[in-house]
């Protein structure tokens, strides 16, 4: 098993070499970050210039690229612009956990993605258990009253759930629980970040503000998960297993959560496991419609300034999240299933 | 009534005949059969029944109203509630929504189902390549397709979104203008999906070359284009029909995301997606700058969704379905 | 009820409502058993067999299916009528079942001796420690050496004959009164089907059990039955002591069904007799008796009327309008 993951992980490496190579080349050629640089001024010529060369940026993108990767102070560069490069660098590369520095603030990409990436998390967690408990009970009950009127419904409505795009959700929500709730004089929920500035940061403030953002994220989620849930269970409650089960009198409840669904739970894990990384992103629409402060919103605002090592950093760090969960994704359901495990 | 005899008696009637050949219906043929399953389908049915409605309202629409009626601006009435006049109200700039809508789901409608034709391209072709020589292909285009795989779609879009979005020239087609984003974003989400296609035609390839026909075709010295096309993939097909239906709705909700986060479609053209974009700014005061475009995307994924569900059902029994 | 009798069927009925009809599963099927009698239930491939024990043990899914009349008395009580936390208090204590495929039958995510604690937990309230003690015995009665160790296998390190072994001991865990077994030795090679069969008579000795056999091979029946209840299309045709049966069969099928056995005194060129046509379809509400297509003695009568399950002889029942001794009419 330890062979097996070592061996993942090294045929990770050159997969994360390719994405990250392919992605910088393509966010170089994004715009112009010094556009802004300036504040809301445009940049004048001479300064552009003269930034421009700091960063680096007046290079071929491969030198960029290798830079980025690999530091460059083991070389000099041309600080003072007259042609000769006589300052040596003071980046240690990617490879040396120097992720660089934000072409938008100047600060340390590992402290801006630091900052938020806790606010993201706090939500995606939170979604994460809300989705599995609901999920399981909406699945499991489905299963169990397959057909029923109330299944028949739930069936429809996690369709629904399932096609509508999040920020519809996020919209129609906001409206009816904040905007019209507000209106008819009750306690409404808010919309905005994660607590009222005044109020500052306090437990319930960011539980309030949570509500909305963690219900849009969930709902998608849930629709499917019960869905899928409630067809493994299905699948699992129809198995001789459980004909033999019942004919040794075993109470219902025993049967359905002990024999049933450890069976129908199993592949689910491996989803959970798959779709995890993919929540560390931030949900950009979410996060943006609620103007929560989270790796997300960082995302959309530094691409649109072009603003590369701190793009590269969350990409990086999500691609690493996905293919690290891919492994622990395998590596469960083969300690999971004895069939995988005692061969 | 009794027979005096031991011999069976003469020929029983034909409601006696309990040969259950007989009883079995009539050979239907696979067309018909998926007709059946399909009809069976009532949640299907109503979604083919949106899909047609909704394509009518949008481009049927053209005929009503022309584009200038979309893009008439008439400051005057701007942020105007739903009225006689303008039943979806107006917008920031005074334009009719409802109008707006009509040419929007064009726009949308059309990058949906263009990017599907793009994805269904490049992942059939990649997924066929891979599915049927292995070897060497296979571990290179599997790597590119699990790097592809490995970023979320939106993340990868907005980055591609914003590679492209230097200065982009209006098209003319067929009268009318178009922003250059259009075709931009229709690439953009077909370079982005193509994996999840290629996966499942890679998937089916292998299972399905492993059937003793395509030895038997292998051994009749057919060419290998021949058993790519007119064996292994008409048997492929059902995974793909279902899937290529599905991502149209994914795409058309991709377009709307970018679109939303203000890397997607430029003015002047409008798709539902763009009309959203700085919506949510007056989700208090102006409601209907994001229901009525927001609905109409849901509705109509709805109605992808509730079809694709349908065909899934008729064309591939075995698939596990809820 | 007569106080000899363990379990008195009447009348039974069970159908299962399709998309294409209702399926006439069990058509009024009525037998007696006796406190530590064997008796075999034999017939083709859906003629009723096993629907008409899971009905009696209420085991049948209720939407498709449907137990339309009858009554089934275990001990005095009617089974059909019980609620259901009565049948859980019934299965796996009083009557057990074993099961055909003992690789889908056992659960593949839990331990062998999870599966056999349980019902002794449940049914006899032991407690872990207890239920572990008395798994280890269970095992051992059926043979499975290094018991101690393999409580804590999964089924799917076993073998086939093992895993059936493991399913007899886990229907015998409470030390059931009655015990059906349906088809057990069916998918295991016939060295260890002689085994099984071997266990089953000795434990049925040991532990003083009535014991329901359902099988289609005839071979079996001969060595483990004491009586046998032929099944032809959810219908009883014949029943008779096992000797009988095999002399002087009453019944068109029993017979057609003997006469198929391949026989080692025959001779080589003779070719072996099959009877012709096939099982009906259950989804056509049966009328007149079932067996008409594929029957050598069919007489107008059995076009019209299912003949009823009548006395031929001493314990000797049979389901004909004609006299299979004389050849004629009743």
């Amino acid at each position: 098993m330890t062979r097996y993951i070592i061996r993942r992980l090294l045929q990770a490496f050159p997969l994360l070499f390719i994405i990250s190579l392919v992605l910088f080349i393509l966010m170089n050629n994004m715009g112009d970050p010094l556009a802004t640089m300036g504040g809301r001024r445009v940049t004048r010529k001479e300064d552009r210039i003269r930034l421009a060369r700091q960063l680096g940026l007046d290079k071929p993108v491969m030198i960029q690229y290798v830079y980025w990767l690999a530091g460059n102070d083991w070389t000099k560069t041309d600080m003072d612009g007259d042609g000769v490069a006589e300052t040596p660098g003071v980046r240690k590369g990617v490879l040396r956990g120097d992720w660089g520095i934000s072409l938008v603030n100047r600060k340390l990409v590992t402290e801006v993605i630091g900052e938020r990436l806790p606010n993201t998390l706090l939500l995606m967690v939170t979604a994460e258990v809300v989705v599995l408990v609901s999920a399981l009970l909406i699945g499991i009950y489905s299963a169990l009253h397959q057909y029923s009127l109330v299944d028949n419904t739930i069936t429809a409505i996690t369709f629904i759930m399932y096609s509508m795009p999040v920020f519809f959700f996020a919209l129609l929500t906001m409206y009816i629980f904040a905007v019209n709730f507000k209106k008819w004089g009750l306690p409404y929920l808010p919309t905005v970040g994660m607590f009222e500035p005044e109020a500052g940061q306090t437990f319930s403030q960011v539980v309030w503000h949570m509500v909305l953002p963690t219900a849009t994220l969930s709902f998608g989620y849930i629709a499917g998960y019960s869905r899928y849930i409630r067809s493994t269970m299905l699948e699992a409650m129809g198995q001789d297993y459980i004909r033999t089960a019942k004919a040794k009198g075993l109470p219902r409840r025993q049967i359905v959560y002990l024999h049933a669904l450890k069976n129908a739970a199993l592949p689910i894990v491996t989803i959970i496991a798959l779709d995890l990384p993919f929540l560390l992103g931030g949900a950009i629409v979410t996060e943006r419609i609620f103007g929560w402060p989270g790796t997300g919103r960082l995302f959309l605002d530094h691409v649109s300034r072009s603003d590369t090592p701190v793009v590269m950093g969350i990409l990086m760090m999500i691609a690493v999240a996905v293919i690290v969960f891919q492994i622990i994704a395998d590596v469960a359901y083969a300690w999971l299933d004895p069939r995988i495990r005692y061969k | 009534m009794e027979s005096s005899t031991t011999q069976p008696a003469s020929l029983p009637p034909k409601a006696f005949q309990l040969i259950p050949d007989d009883l079995e219906t009539p050979p239907l043929t696979l067309g018909q059969l998926a007709w059946r399953r399909f009809r069976r389908h009532r949640m299907a049915i109503f979604g083919a029944i949106l899909m047609i409605l909704i394509v009518l309202y949008t481009f049927g629409g053209m005929l009503i109203f022309s584009e200038a009626d979309a893009n008439f601006v008439e400051t005057g009435v701007r942020l105007q509630p739903p009225s006689l006049e303008h039943p979806f109200g107006t917008d920031t700039i005074g334009r009719d929504i409802l109008v707006r809508t009509i040419y929007g789901g064009q726009i949308s409608i059309l990058i949906g189902l263009t990017a599907m034709v793009v994805e269904l391209f490049i992942g059939v072709t990649i997924g066929a390549l891979t599915g049927y020589f292995g070897g060497k292909l296979d571990s290179i285009l599997m790597r590119l397709t699990e790097a592809v795989l490995v970023i979320p779609q939106i993340f990868l879009l907005l980055v591609m979104a914003k590679y492209f979005s230097q200065s982009i020239p209006n098209i003319q087609l067929l009268g009318r203008t178009f922003s250059g984003s259009v075709l931009v974003i229709i690439v953009v989400i077909g370079v982005t999906t193509w994996p999840y296609l290629a996966r499942i035609v890679r998937a089916q390839f292998l299972s399905v070359k492993e059937n003793d026909f395509i030895l038997a075709a292998r051994a009749t010295g057919t060419s290998t284009y021949e058993i790519i096309f007119r064996h292994i993939l008409p048997n492929s097909i059902a995974p793909i029909i279902v899937s290529a239906t599905l991502s149209v709705a994914a795409a058309i909700t991709l377009e709307a995301y970018i679109s939303f986060l203000g890397l997607g479609v430029r003015p002047p053209t409008a798709t539902w997606g763009n009309m959203l974009e700085g919506a949510y700014n007056y989700v208090e005061s102006a409601w209907w700058l994001w229901f009525f475009p927001g609905m109409l995307i849901a509705l109509t994924v709805l109605g992808i969704n509730f079809l694709g569900d349908g065909l899934r059902d008729a064309l591939d029994p075995h698939s596990r379905t809820t | 009820m007569k106080p000899e009798l363990l379990l008195e069927v009447k009348n039974l009925q069970t159908r299962f409502h399709i998309a294409e009809g209702t399926v006439h599963a069990v058509n009024g099927i009525s037998f007696s058993l006796k406190f530590g009698e064997t008796i075999a239930v034999v017939g083709e491939s859906g003629c009723g067999k096993s629907v008409t024990m899971m009905s009696v043990l209420r085991l049948i899914p209720i939407p498709p299916g449907e137990i339309a009349a009858g009554q089934a008395f275990y001990l005095g009580r009617d089974l059909l009528q019980a609620s259901e936390a009565e049948m859980e208090h019934i299965r796996g204590k009083e009557i057990a079942m074993v099961f055909q495929d003992p690789m889908t039958s056992l659960n593949p995510v839990l331990t062998i001796g999870r599966q056999l604690s349980e019902t002794l937990q449940v049914h006899l309230g032991m407690d872990k420690q207890q239920a572990h003690q008395r798994a280890i015995e269970l095992l051992d009665m059926v043979g499975i050496p290094d018991a101690a160790r393999q409580l804590k296998d999964y089924p799917h390190q076993f073998s086939g004959g093992m895993r059936q072994r493991v399913m007899i001991a886990m229907a015998l865990a409470c030390e059931p009164s009655l015990l059906i077994a349906d088809e057990p030795t069916t998918a295991l090679d016939v060295t260890i089907q002689a085994q099984i069969i071997e266990l089953v008579q000795h434990l049925r000795e040991k532990l003083n059990m009535t014991v329901i056999w359902i099988t289609h091979d005839l071979g079996v029946v001969a060595e483990i039955a004491e009586r046998v209840i032929v099944m032809y299309a959810g219908f009883i045709v014949e029943e008779a002591l096992v000797d009988d049966l095999y002399e002087e069969p009453r019944h068109p099928y029993t017979e057609a069904l003997l006469a198929a056995l391949p026989r080692i005194e025959r001779r080589r060129d003779q070719r072996l007799r099959s009877i012709p046509g096939a099982p009906p379809n259950l989804l056509v509400a049966p009328k007149g008796c079932p067996f008409v297509p594929r029957c050598e003695y069919v007489i107008d009568r059995c076009l019209l009327e299912m003949p009823p399950l009548v006395q031929v002889g001493r314990d000797h029942r049979s389901a004909c309008w004609v006299d299979l001794t004389t050849g004629k009419p009743r």
